[in-house]
């Protein structure tokens, strides 16, 4: 892995990136869309957006940044590039951690933006500090991105990989803390739950909207990198220069 | 005509830039390439030609070290194949052309440039060879498939690798400009490059300094574009080919078969060829 060809790589994506306005309005704009609709739809209801808008500033940008990801990866590895940069000096580090750092500054302006909106247009009010809340949504945005570049690997094509979704993020929103706290969940649910990421990063947001601070904060801060730098390396690692 | 087959043959002698022994390939169950001997030499222009499913692009893939399940000896530039210092000093376009559709051409380009660390003004360099000046600023997915496909081949051309590996480059192409590859071609291997080129358009078969011929997963011919018409006796190369392949199936040849074709497995006294030749190779990828 060389820095000057994990850069060029992440400057390469955010390039395509930018030649899409399309997907660049969708990376920034339709989360803080979704929060704004779903502050509407509870705006007769004290509380209740106070209560579940913070989970669903995690949730937002996780999905969304899983789902571009392993779609534009798996694009590359169909349309024969990923297949030229292996008979290259690419490193497999330098092309996925390329992309991690082209996705994660993606997602952190989108993380901003969504944050931004919740709390300004939509009044969303936290205990703790609200720059917390951006802190945690960046670090679920990588993580969707971590994750995406992971499933990817595991798709044969664009289809395959949008069906990653039901299967792999459906459940961590379903036993994430969000429709039920996760201490009310029958046991073996409860058991599952923490074995799933996402169930962190509702617990992150509830921290900073609780006002919490230290290990209720930075514990799941700590299991979200550490699952997303996992997923980084495995993907790395399942990436071949051989493919049959 | 003697003279001229034995000085196409003798460079033979020098160090060979690819070298195969008994190189298979299986996908699955079925064995896409059967045993293949070869040899390309160093500076020349080597034609890889067969017809679309017989191998060719598992071969390529294999010398660039990219195709999974292949056993036997292969050998390039002095190294396994696939080996990492390979990674610089051999280049390779895949048959659909393997750029980003949405960059512009001079953006591929720059960008394969610094991840091969070839120097600076490199991609404006192999812009001008492939003629491409014009397109230079423009999206790939604004251009024609024949278009694309030479942003490919420029892409292949970075940072002056020794061996060129191109997966059918001239496609598409029409014939003027076909006519100018093939000059660049050799003016490459002038400079001392080794190229290895596929088609399955058997008149380019002539264009190239030596020819490996495949059928069916494997090598049923090795070698040289007059060598070909000499010993089949055929007036083009879609009849020697034909020729070759009736020979090595033991039946009648031709309706005038002139010469009996001499393929390189008989030479090599291969049992192979003594009438079931045909290898059990599948479709290409």
């Amino acid at each position: 892995m060389t820095p000057a060809r994990t850069l060029s790589t992440a400057a390469r994506v955010l390039r395509q990136l930018t030649h899409d306005p399309r997907s660049v309005a969708l990376v920034l704009i339709a989360p803080a869309l979704l929060v704004g609709l779903f502050s509407w739809l509870f705006s007769d209801q004290p509380g209740v957006f106070d209560r579940l808008g913070g989970p669903i500033l995690a949730l937002f940008p996780f999905i969304l940044m899983f789902l571009i990801t392993s779609v534009t990866t798996l694009r590359e590895r169909r349309s024969g590039t990923l297949e030229r940069l292996m008979t290259t000096p690419l490193g497999k580090a330098d092309f996925i951690v390329g992309y991690a750092l082209a996705f994660g500054l993606a997602a952190t302006l989108q993380a901003t933006i969504t944050v931004g909106f919740a709390v300004i247009v939509c009044g969303l009010s936290t205990t703790g500090p609200v720059w917390q809340l951006g802190l945690v949504a960046v670090l679920d945005a990588l993580l969707g991105t971590a994750l995406g570049l992971l499933a990817s690997a595991f798709a044969r094509t664009e289809f395959q990989a949008v069906q990653f979704m039901p299967v792999l993020v459906f459940p961590q929103i379903l036993l994430g803390g969000l429709f039920m706290p996760r201490d009310q969940m029958p046991d073996v649910l409860h058991a599952i739950s923490d074995w799933l990421p996402l169930s962190y990063a509702i617990d992150a947001v509830t921290a900073v909207t609780k006002g919490d601070e230290d290990w209720a904060l930075w514990g799941p801060l700590i299991v979200i990198a550490a699952v997303s730098a996992i997923a980084l390396a495995l993907a790395a690692a399942t990436l071949r220069r051989r493919t049959p | 005509m003697m003279n001229k087959a034995a000085t196409e043959t003798s460079t033979d002698a020098a160090p060979d830039a690819v070298r195969a022994t008994g190189l298979t390939v299986r996908r699955g169950r079925r064995t896409v390439l059967d045993g293949i001997d070869l040899r390309v030499p160093r500076g020349r222009v080597t034609g890889l030609l067969g017809p679309s499913g017989c191998g060719k692009s598992t071969l390529m893939r294999a010398v660039v070290g990219v195709q999974a399940n292949a056993s036997g000896e292969l050998r390039v530039l002095d190294l396994p194949a696939g080996a990492a210092p390979l990674r610089r000093r051999v280049a390779y376009a895949t048959q659909a052309a393997s750029v980003y559709d949405d960059l512009t051409v001079r953006q591929n380009l720059r960008y394969f440039a610094r991840v091969l660390g070839a120097p600076r003004g490199d991609a404006e360099r192999v812009i001008d060879l492939v003629g491409l000046s014009q397109q230079a600023g423009q999206r790939v997915d604004a251009l024609s498939g024949g278009q694309r496909n030479r942003v490919s081949l420029a892409a292949a051309l970075l940072g002056e690798p020794e061996l060129i590996v191109l997966d059918e480059p001239t496609v598409g192409l029409d014939p003027v400009l076909r006519a100018e590859l093939w000059e660049l071609f050799h003016r490459l291997a002038g400079e001392g490059a080794t190229l290895l080129v596929s088609s399955h358009v058997m008149d380019e078969a002539l264009r190239c300094d030596r020819l490996l011929l495949m059928r069916a997963g494997r090598i049923i011919a090795d070698t040289t574009p007059s060598e070909m018409l000499r010993t089949t006796g055929a007036g083009d190369p879609e009849a020697a080919f034909l020729a070759i392949i009736a020979a090595q199936e033991g039946g009648p040849a031709l309706p005038e078969p002139g010469r009996a074709a001499v393929p390189r497995h008989a030479r090599h006294g291969d049992p192979a060829s003594d009438g079931t030749a045909v290898g059990t190779g599948g479709e290409e990828r």
